[in-house]
């Protein structure tokens, strides 16, 4: 609604960059800050926990948002965002990240507050495919808990000193991590989207020969 | 021998069964009715029953034929025999209460010395069926409803045994139909124009008493056992057709009961100031008085019911062990002072 | 109303503490376990509820869920921007249009739309709407909880008049559906203004009975003060938000705290907080925030500007590239969006971040030492909607 045009530093949030590098040193891979609206810092896989405390302690973050997982993987089975009666665009496999980068194809991520600065700050790390797991925040921010628990079970990615790492969603033996891009969404096979062009396919030559093939099958019986 | 008639023993003896099915029923019905269905629906701005009879009075039977025709289920692991007894413990002991409460000058079924110590005894023994019922459930919600109802109707026997021992002193004795007697023919303080109808000169009983029939009956605030939100109606979860039926009856009877037994102790019973109190006549009016002083005091106890909270257990027992018990003993030690003043 | 000083607070959270400890060393094989839900009437759905008991004292208690989990972020990446939202609306039901709110806001941000004036406007007013609509509903429903049945039924009975006003201008009761990217769908109807100003009034004279009815009432104070105390630096720790936040004094409220771009600046009202941090301040504190949304309705729908409803928007919404959270002040706390985009018609992840979810996630925390009927009535006063937990 403001029509002032974004202010070119923040000092507010330049400064949580600062502290975090002088805390962690060069630990601290990569930052983006967008003035008036957002910090993004991303810290090596093994600073993460320290992050967390780095963030509670010296930055009084202490009010803890969320703590999320991603997987860059580009969907193997599209976004069925077109009609099945176009062409399928080829899909691509490259990994591309967001924000302040990134070398994997999982990073965890995480938002916290400091109430009395009012200002926000979206930490991340990269996990590594061989060593899939990083240091838990449970023990900084009681909240991460359950948030922990969550990102194990949709993307198998584990929580070193989690006290309790079980699943809180899906049944105890539920297999596979819905959230990783290679889960397929079952839903979307048996029934494809029709797109974002509402039109179902008419029955063609190989829906009727489909068809023959289920009636010789009958036959058969 | 009622009205002139002189009838056989047999004769007698069915009249006096039938007469305390209606004496049960019909309180009890009548309080459904009235209270729970219709004037509770007006508090909470909603209509209540409509459709089955003229404003939905024959609600009631809808829901008693609904409830016969439905399954009566026996969980598995239960205690059957004990899970069936249940229910019928209950029912029966507030059929007992009403043996002793008199509707007129003879309209009565046993003329009993001890009629007051006898009612309560009687009463507390539906604490043993909800004991039952929530043990021989096997739910772990039922038991813990049973043993809280056990606690409960164990620490408000006390302040309403206190209660009742204020009016008994004034008047006395400990036959109803005596205290009815005793408050038709005594005097407030000189004056006996109205008799001494003990809500007057008993006030902090009644006030007791009442807030103990609350807890006896499990009404709230006092409601932990059933507590439908906590323990999904406690010793009652595991029953459905007519068992639940008959807890249902039990409930509102056990209603009636307390209201009959309040009302005779503290409202002077069938007897009205102007009319002598043991004419004929009054084995006719009686009944119809004696309804309608019931009808008052259910109306009491459902209003309480819709409009408060629910108390924690440990402070419902708080409650009686601290200030009920001291303010009845106190109660009895000013009535007994004055009794012997006066 | 008298604050309970940081002492007493202090020495309660260590009774609690040493209770529990206590009677875990008392633990034996024959401890029972009770089992609340997923079907109990006080989970207001499928929450389930496994507790440790010593008698009718609680040892441990530990909530599990996913009866109802939809998978919505895995949901949302097979679908297009405009899809989300019928999506979305399923989640925090009783206040539906709330959940739109925050994502087309992030996709606003990332493609860089303003939408007009009018039409913030006339979000933050149906915002504040469902807000009621919810609120309002959990004042008579924690009342139930605890055996007041009435006021249960009061408040169903005022939530309908401001239901009507939200179909009135959405056509829907429950799901709205009717945020665009770029504005709404719709303006308002003819005389929906002077209706409204009068629901509010209703409203306000529904807050005042439920003060009469509930909140003055001893037994509802006996079972709610000092009950379930969650010091503001917990509440902090394990993200609660909303009133519960607010409940334990932290003065934090992202409509005046954290501007993104609605009306609430625009007017005059207060953000109540309350020290004691128990049951009973986090009922008080929602009661509050009732009466302060019907001033804030009260004053949009005075000052209400003239103007388009929609800027302009291409016809088939692309994204561009990149990475914004948006988050605001829902009924039950703070809801946010963290939106990837990779430039396509749909967002690359979405996490949604509920705030029932990191509210009721206290519970084995505060719940430890107090008695069965108290987990009711901290579980009622936290206020959790089955739908925002589990997503």
């Amino acid at each position: 609604m403001s029509d002032a045009p974004a202010p070119e530093t923040d000092e507010r949030r330049d400064r949580l960059v600062e502290v975090l590098r002088s805390e962690l040193g060069d630990r601290v891979v990569d930052s983006l800050v967008k003035p008036g609206d957002d910090v993004w810092v991303r810290v090596a896989t093994d600073a993460w926990q320290e992050t967390g405390r780095v963030l509670r302690d010296a930055l009084r973050c202490n009010f803890f948002d969320f703590l999320s997982a991603i997987d860059w993987l580009p969907s193997p089975f599209g976004k069925s965002e077109d009609s099945p009666l176009d062409q399928r665009p080829a899909l691509s496999t490259d990994i591309v990240t967001g924000y302040a980068g990134g070398e994997t194809r999982f990073q965890v991520f995480a938002r916290v507050t400091s109430l009395p600065e009012r200002v926000s700050i979206t930490v991340k790390a990269d996990v590594p495919l061989e060593d899939l797991a990083v240091d838990t925040w449970s023990a900084i921010y009681s909240g991460a808990n359950w948030h922990e628990r969550e990102i194990h079970e949709m993307y198998g990615i584990g929580f070193r000193g989690h006290p309790y790492l079980a699943h809180i969603y899906l049944p105890g033996d539920f297999e596979g991590h819905p959230l990783r891009k290679d889960f397929p969404l079952l839903a979307r096979h048996v029934k494809p989207w029709p797109g974002i062009v509402d039109v179902e396919p008419m029955p063609d030559e190989g829906d009727d020969a489909e068809a023959e093939g289920d009636a010789a099958a009958e036959g058969a019986e | 021998m009622i009205l002139g008639l002189h009838l056989a023993y047999w004769q007698t003896s069915v009249i006096r069964s039938l007469g305390v099915l209606v004496a049960v029923l019909l309180p009890a019905g009548t309080f459904v009715y009235i209270f729970l269905f219709k004037m509770v629906s007006f508090m909470q701005s909603r209509l209540g029953p409509m459709e089955a009879g003229p404003y939905g009075s024959m609600q009631l039977l809808a829901e008693v034929g609904k409830f016969i025709q439905k399954e009566d289920i026996v969980p598995d692991n239960a205690d059957r025999r004990l899970f069936k007894l249940a229910p019928y413990l209950v029912v029966a002991t507030v059929l007992l209460v009403y043996l002793v409460v008199p509707f007129g000058p003879k309209m009565r079924f046993v003329n009993f010395d001890g009629g007051i110590f006898y009612a309560l005894a009687v009463s507390s023994i539906s604490a043993l069926g909800v004991l039952i019922a929530g043990w021989a459930s096997a739910n772990k919600y039922s038991l813990m409803g049973g043993l809280r109802a056990a606690g409960q109707l164990i620490a408000y026997e006390l302040p309403m045994v206190l209660a009742v021992v204020g009016v008994v002193i004034q008047a006395g004795t400990m036959n109803l139909s005596g205290i009815v007697a005793a408050q038709a023919n005594g005097k407030m303080f000189g004056f006996g124009g109205l008799g001494n109808p003990y809500f007057i000169t008993q006030f902090v009983g009644m006030v007791i008493f009442l807030i103990a029939v609350q807890a006896e009956l499990t009404q709230t605030p006092f409601d932990m056992p059933i507590a439908e939100s906590e323990l999904v109606t406690g010793y009652i979860t595991e029953y459905s057709g007519m068992r639940f039926l008959l807890f249902f009856i039990a409930e509102f009877a056990a209603v009636g009961s307390f209201a009959a037994v309040a009302a005779t102790l503290f409202m002077g019973g069938w007897a009205v100031p102007g009319i002598k109190f043991d004419s004929g006549v009054m084995n006719v009016l009686g009944p119809i008085v004696l309804m309608a002083k019931m009808t008052l005091i259910a109306g009491v106890i459902f209003f309480v019911r819709f409009t408060y909270p629910r108390f924690r257990e440990d402070q419902l027992q708080k409650f009686a062990w601290t200030i009920l018990i001291p303010v009845a003993l106190a109660n009895i030690l000013v009535t007994t002072v004055l009794k012997v003043a006066f | 109303m008298t604050a309970i000083s940081d002492r007493q607070k202090l020495a309660y959270v260590n009774a609690q503490a040493a209770d529990g400890r206590v009677n875990l060393e008392f633990e034996t094989e024959e401890g029972m376990t009770l089992n609340m839900g997923p079907q109990h009437p006080a989970t207001h759905g499928t929450l389930r509820i496994v507790a440790k008991l010593d008698g009718e004292q609680v040892i441990h208690c530990e909530p599990v869920m996913g009866y109802m989990h939809r998978g919505y972020e895995k949901l949302l990446e097979v679908r297009t921007y405009p899809q989300v939202n019928t999506l979305v609306n399923r989640i925090d039901w009783l206040g539906s249009f709330t959940n739109e709110v925050p994502f087309i806001l992030a996709s606003e941000k990332l493609m860089g739309v303003e939408a007009p004036p009018r039409a913030q406007w006339i979000r933050t007013i149906l915002f504040e709407l469902g807000r009621i609509a919810n609120i309002s509903l959990f004042l008579g429903d924690t009342a139930l909880h605890m055996g007041g049945m009435t006021a249960a039924f009061y408040a169903f009975r005022d939530r309908e008049f401001v239901l009507n006003q939200i179909e009135a201008v959405t056509g829907g009761r429950f799901h709205p559906n009717f945020d665009r990217i770029g504005g709404l769908k719709d303006d308002f109807p003819k005389g929906w203004i002077a209706d409204t100003k009068a629901v509010m009034a209703r409203l306000r004279d529904f807050c005042d009975e439920i003060e009469d009815l509930v909140v003055g009432n001893e037994i509802f104070q006996a079972r709610t003060r000092g009950i379930g105390i969650i010091p503001g630096d917990i509440a902090q720790s394990y993200g609660l938000s909303g009133a519960n936040l607010r409940a334990s004094g932290v003065d934090w409220d992202l409509r005046r705290d954290v501007p993104v771009g609605l009306a609430w600046d625009q007017c005059d009202w207060t953000v109540w907080t309350h020290p004691d941090g128990d049951s009973f301040s986090r009922y008080w504190v929602r009661l509050q925030e009732v009466r302060e949304a019907t001033k804030i309705v009260d004053q949009l729908c005075d000052g209400l500007p003239s103007g388009p409803i929609m800027a302009k928007v291409p016809r088939i919404i692309k994204v561009p590239e990149g990475e914004a959270w948006v988050a605001t002040e829902n009924p039950l706390g703070e809801m946010g969006y963290y939106v990837v985009s990779k430039g396509d018609l749909g967002p690359f992840r979405v996490k949604i971040r509920t705030a029932s979810f990191n509210n009721i996630s206290v519970i084995p925390w505060v719940t430890r030492g107090v008695y069965v009927p108290d987990v009711i009535s901290i579980l009622a006063s936290l206020y959790f909607i089955l739908g925002d937990i589990d997503r």
